[in-house]
């Protein structure tokens, strides 16, 4: 009651991964609604959230997912989902309700169900778990994420041209891999065009909450910083640096509306293009065991809205950047990559795979301070 | 130097909306009721007020009605706590709950929209002065506001025959009813007056702080501003203290992390709240000094 | 027009009856609610009150929510009847289940067996320490205990933070701010097999008992309410106001650091971020509800549990918002204060 029960881990993928090669490739087209075809059972799709709905961010753009995997299916399927499920002993009894009630296919939106979603797969072997941002696997249990780094690089690139001081700002929610990963993808993308520029940090210690994240903004503007972008959930920060006549970056979903003047891109989450591959495997039966870590060339992650005070030479710079993501030519994690304590973590020309890049917990040279509670 | 005017105006902006509902709550504890909805109060204020302010374009209408807001929802705990005489706690526990589901479900289209506002104010002169211009001259008026709210409480509960009712209806509700003034009616009128006072705190976050609507944004302000009633003693200016104290604390360690210092934000995190403990304990150990301002009958139901 | 009179002695009858009023209410109250929203009444109610009920796993399920809010609201009833006002029993669960995870990590297959009977002693050194802290300052600085407990949970929430980030973060786990999973022996056994139940129901229900005969029975129990409601009486019967704040606080540090160890060492097996779904606040609720009685704590929990698993069931079955839960629970509480107005108290027409 006190806290605002958020916490959502964005997270991690696997280790001894084997990754993703070419999942985007067999972007399942649902066979078209199928005319004439038997009437059958709808298949039971739930969702378990880690925040409302209407938080207006990670739990929202998963609902979106949602809704559009419903449109896209009809009444071939059924979706339900229980929102704010907090990650104690709770999580568990949801997850394993939603097995009881039928539902075939079950979707855990937060690193923290990892556990409990394991010990429910246990026990229900004919129904698919899909748990994002773990890296933990069953029989009947497959893990996915997004690169979100990928669009915090894109940012980088455009805060690189646009910042005046050479500071950039990153409000930074709690020290897991995938936000310090966040961090040094935008540093890393603003270097490449600006090797002056460097990186404040201020953690909140929350996902949500817009009078924190407001104050850490003015905090970092206060010390320097002329760029900001946020890993967390509101667009305060966005309207923190309007208001002090600053540049930011939307997070999550498009937040132009936020902070006109200030509002340099977005980098957008997309869930949709994940779900609907995952509950067309399951309604196809092609749904197979396999860790997915989708990014821009799969349609999960894009840098949107590019803002006019964006000159045009960077605006084509960044739409260059995601085409040669995209494409598959372009690693955000390429050597020659040093750490902020000087030590040298790839070589030149050395390219971070997906192992690497699960386990980053240092900051990039550039990036101020150390990653909280690292020893 | 050159950091420290954006800090203290920061503070001030930190500090508006626990000062707010920290000044409602002391004329609603000093008349001898406790009110824990004040988080609630403040969500569906901070909802209603956005509405408003949403559909009207006008920033001073959505304020009002956030105020009235929390003035109507803080009736529901007045009918039950005052009318009925139930437990203080347990109902405005209930009524935090309460407020913050139905805020909840009245908000979900308010998600993601915004209101374009003017977001950048300056006192005219006084704003170019150095130093003290960036310090304490180009804030938004509801900060000037929160000031000017804790001068006219202060003076009312001190100066005036209604603060000294209000007084002796929390010290000792029986003489008060003996002497015929109703204690029940008054203390619905303190109790209204502190759900205005969260209504424009909560309001403040939802219109001014960070103009946009996501539920449970209060995140625990109003349960901040409740202690900060018992930190202050009950007395309005020692609610300013403790609201900007609370506030400077929290912008000095953001500022901390911006410049790169290497102790782990979540100790740092603790700061605000290991500060305020700090400071109570160090102003209560004269005894005379809390109890002489505590209300006699606080929490304690008054029935005539 | 009606007025509400005193009632000369407290009504047994109602002192019964208000519960079921009050449940009356939040149907007539829920119906309307649910009815609004175009959902079935019978389906919404059933949901909330019949169906978390009706299986054996459903049962186990409802008893397992009831541990940790049943162990608080015991902790802080004790306080509220000695007027200590700790509304601080969160960050003592917290810090309570911090200390027993320190130890249950500690714990290695070749532990003695019974090993988890200290994790939980742990648990409760853990949550007496965090309760001394306000109870130090209280005696010692007249520090008002509202606010010290208060701000002293989100430190403790603080804490946790820190330590399952950085020092007992799992080397193995990726990097994510959760402890090694415990080993076997430091978990609290099982009670119904192939169920989450373990004996913490039992532990919990034992507790229950040694804090009524507590405050019932013993000699302590009397002079802590004597000491919390009329400390100069106490006085000149040479027992202390200091006395009280130490003791509730110590019990009820404990009782809630128990149910912290309850739940790192029961259903979840490791030190997580958020291992607490605010159990520590909503047992404020409960205590009151409960009417400060041991046993009257039983019922408010069950009732709480069951609301709290109905919100989730309402949403899995009828889809209806989470917030509709919050609004249905707030009504449920508020009637049942309001029905309990009536054991003191009668209607009179004047």
């Amino acid at each position: 009651m006190l806290n605002a029960r958020r916490s959502l881990f964005l997270g991690s993928m696997v280790a001894a991964a084997i990754l993703v090669t070419g999942c985007g490739k067999e972007e399942p087209k649902p066979a078209a609604k199928a005319v004439g075809a038997p009437k059958t059972e709808p298949l039971k799709v739930a969702f378990a959230y880690v925040g409302p709905v209407g938080d207006g961010g990670w739990t929202f753009a998963h609902d979106t997912g949602r809704k559009e995997a419903e449109k896209e299916f009809g009444d071939r399927i059924k979706t339900s989902y229980v929102e704010n499920v907090p990650e104690s002993a709770d999580a568990e009894r949801v997850i394993r309700d939603m097995a009881t009630q039928g539902n075939k296919l079950i979707f855990g939106t937060t690193f923290g169900y990892m556990e409990p979603m394991l010990k429910v797969a246990t026990e229900f072997k004919d129904v698919k778990f899909e748990h994002a941002t773990g890296y933990k696997t069953a029989d009947n249990m497959r893990a996915y994420d997004v690169r979100a780094y990928e669009g915090a690089y894109v940012a980088g690139i455009i805060a690189g041209k646009m910042t005046k001081t050479n500071t950039l700002g990153f409000v930074a929610s709690i020290p897991i891999p995938e936000v310090v990963r966040n961090i040094n993808a935008y540093t890393l993308g603003a270097q490449s065009v600006n090797p002056k520029v460097k990186t404040k940090v201020v953690w909140v210690n929350k996902w949500f909450d817009p009078g924190k994240e407001s104050e850490a903004a003015t905090a970092l503007i206060n010390g320097g910083a002329d760029v900001l972008l946020q890993n967390t959930d509101s667009s305060a920060v966005l309207q923190t640096a309007e208001k002090m006549g600053k540049l930011a970056f939307g997070w999550d979903s498009n937040m132009t509306a936020y902070g006109p003047k200030a509002h340099l891109a977005s980098a957008i989450i997309n869930w949709a293009p994940y779900y609907k591959k995952a509950i067309g495997e399951a309604l196809k039966g092609s749904w197979k065991v396999e860790t997915n870590w989708w990014g821009m060339k799969e349609g999960a992650i894009d840098v949107i809205a590019i803002g006019e005070m964006v000159p045009q030479d960077v605006k084509k710079m960044a739409e260059e950047k995601k085409a040669e993501i995209k494409e598959g030519k372009f690693n955000v994690w390429t050597g020659p990559l040093v750490g902020n304590d000087g030590k040298e973590v790839l070589a030149k020309d050395a390219k971070g795979d997906d192992k690497f890049i699960a386990g980053i917990m240092f900051y990039v040279r550039g990036v101020e301070g150390k990653v909280p509670s690292n020893k | 130097m050159e950091q420290l005017a954006p800090l203290i105006a920061a503070t001030l902006s930190a500090g508006t909306p626990l000062l707010l509902a920290g000044i409602g709550l002391v004329v609603n504890e000093r008349s001898g009721v406790v009110n824990l909805g004040a988080e609630g109060m403040m969500l569906i204020a901070a909802v209603a007020g956005f509405a408003v302010g949403f559909a009207t374009g006008s920033p001073a209408a959505g304020l009002i009605a956030g105020a009235v807001a929390g003035m109507l929802f803080s009736l529901i705990f007045s009918a039950l706590a005052i009318g009925l005489v139930t437990n203080q706690y347990a109902t405005g526990l209930a009524l935090t709950l309460f407020g913050a589901g139905l805020s909840a479900f009245a908000g979900l289209s308010y998600v993601g929209k915004s209101v374009p506002f003017k977001t950048t104010f300056e006192i005219p002169l006084l704003a170019d002065i150095p130093f003290f211009g960036a310090a304490f001259f180009k804030l938004h008026p509801m900060v000037y506001f929160a000031l000017l709210l804790t001068a006219v409480v202060a003076w009312m509960l001190a100066r005036t025959r209604l603060g000294l009712v209000i007084r002796a209806v929390g010290e000792s509700p029986e003489s008060a009813h003996a002497i015929g003034y109703s204690v029940r009616a008054i203390r619905v009128g303190a109790v209204a007056f502190g759900g205005a006072c969260c209504g424009l705190a909560g309001v403040y976050l939802s219109l001014i702080y960070t103009p946009l609507w996501v539920e449970g944004m209060v995140a625990g302000r109003g349960w901040i501003a409740l202690a900060l009633t018992t930190f202050a003693t009950w007395r309005p200016w020692r609610v300013a203290l403790g609201a900007y104290l609370f506030g400077s604390v929290t912008m000095i360690q953001f500022a901390l992390q911006a410049e790169g210092i290497e102790i782990a934000s979540q100790l740092l995190s603790m700061m605000p709240y290991i500060a305020t403990i700090v400071v109570l304990a160090l102003i209560s150990r004269n005894p005379a000094f809390i109890r002489l301002n505590m209300p006699a009958s606080l929490g304690k139901p008054f029935h005539p | 027009m009606l007025r509400l009179e005193a009632r000369p002695i407290p009504s047994t009858l109602m002192g019964y009856a208000a519960p079921v009023i009050a449940l009356l209410a939040t149907v007539v109250f829920g119906s309307i609610l649910f009815a609004t929203l175009g959902k079935n009444p019978v389906a919404g109610l059933t949901v909330f009150f019949i169906t978390p009920l009706e299986t054996v796993r459903g049962l186990t399920e409802v008893g397992l929510k009831m541990v940790p809010l049943l162990l608080c609201a015991l902790g802080l009833a004790l306080c509220y009847r000695s007027n200590v006002w700790n509304i601080g029993a969160e960050g003592q669960l917290v810090v309570g289940g911090i200390v027993a995870g320190g130890v249950a990590l500690l714990a290695s297959p070749a532990s003695i067996p019974g090993y988890f009977l200290l994790v939980l002693l742990a648990g409760m050194a853990g949550g007496m320490a965090w309760a001394a802290i306000t109870a130090w300052l209280r005696d010692s600085f007249n520090a008002n205990e509202i606010l010290v407990s208060l701000m002293l949970s989100y430190v403790g929430g603080l804490l946790l933070l820190y330590l399952v980030n950085g020092p007992w973060k799992d080397p193995k786990g990726f990097n994510f701010p959760y402890s090694k999973t415990f080993d076997a022996v430091a978990m609290v056994p099982k009670l119904v097999p192939g169920t989450r139940l373990t004996w913490g129901i039992v532990i919990a229900f034992l507790a229950l008992v040694v804090i009524w005969i507590f405050v019932a029975r013993s000699k302590a129990g009397f002079r802590l309410q004597v000491a919390g409601h009329a400390p100069l009486a106490a006085r000149f019967a040479g027992f202390s106001a200091r006395e009280g704040i130490w003791m509730s606080l110590l019990i009820c540090g404990a009782l809630a650091g128990l149910a912290g160890a309850l739940e790192v060492a029961g259903p979840l097996g490791q030190l997580t971020p958020q291992f607490s779904s605010g159990y520590g606040f909503a047992a404020i609720i409960v205590a009151w509800l409960g009417r400060l009685h041991p046993g009257g704590c039983v019922f408010a929990a069950f009732v709480m549990a069951l609301i709290y698993i109905g919100g989730e069931l309402s949403q899995s079955r009828l889809g209806l918002p989470a917030a509709i839960t919050g609004v249905f629970q707030g009504m449920l509480l508020l009637s049942l204060l309001t029905a309990d107005t009536f054991i003191h108290y009668r209607l009179r027409r004047v």
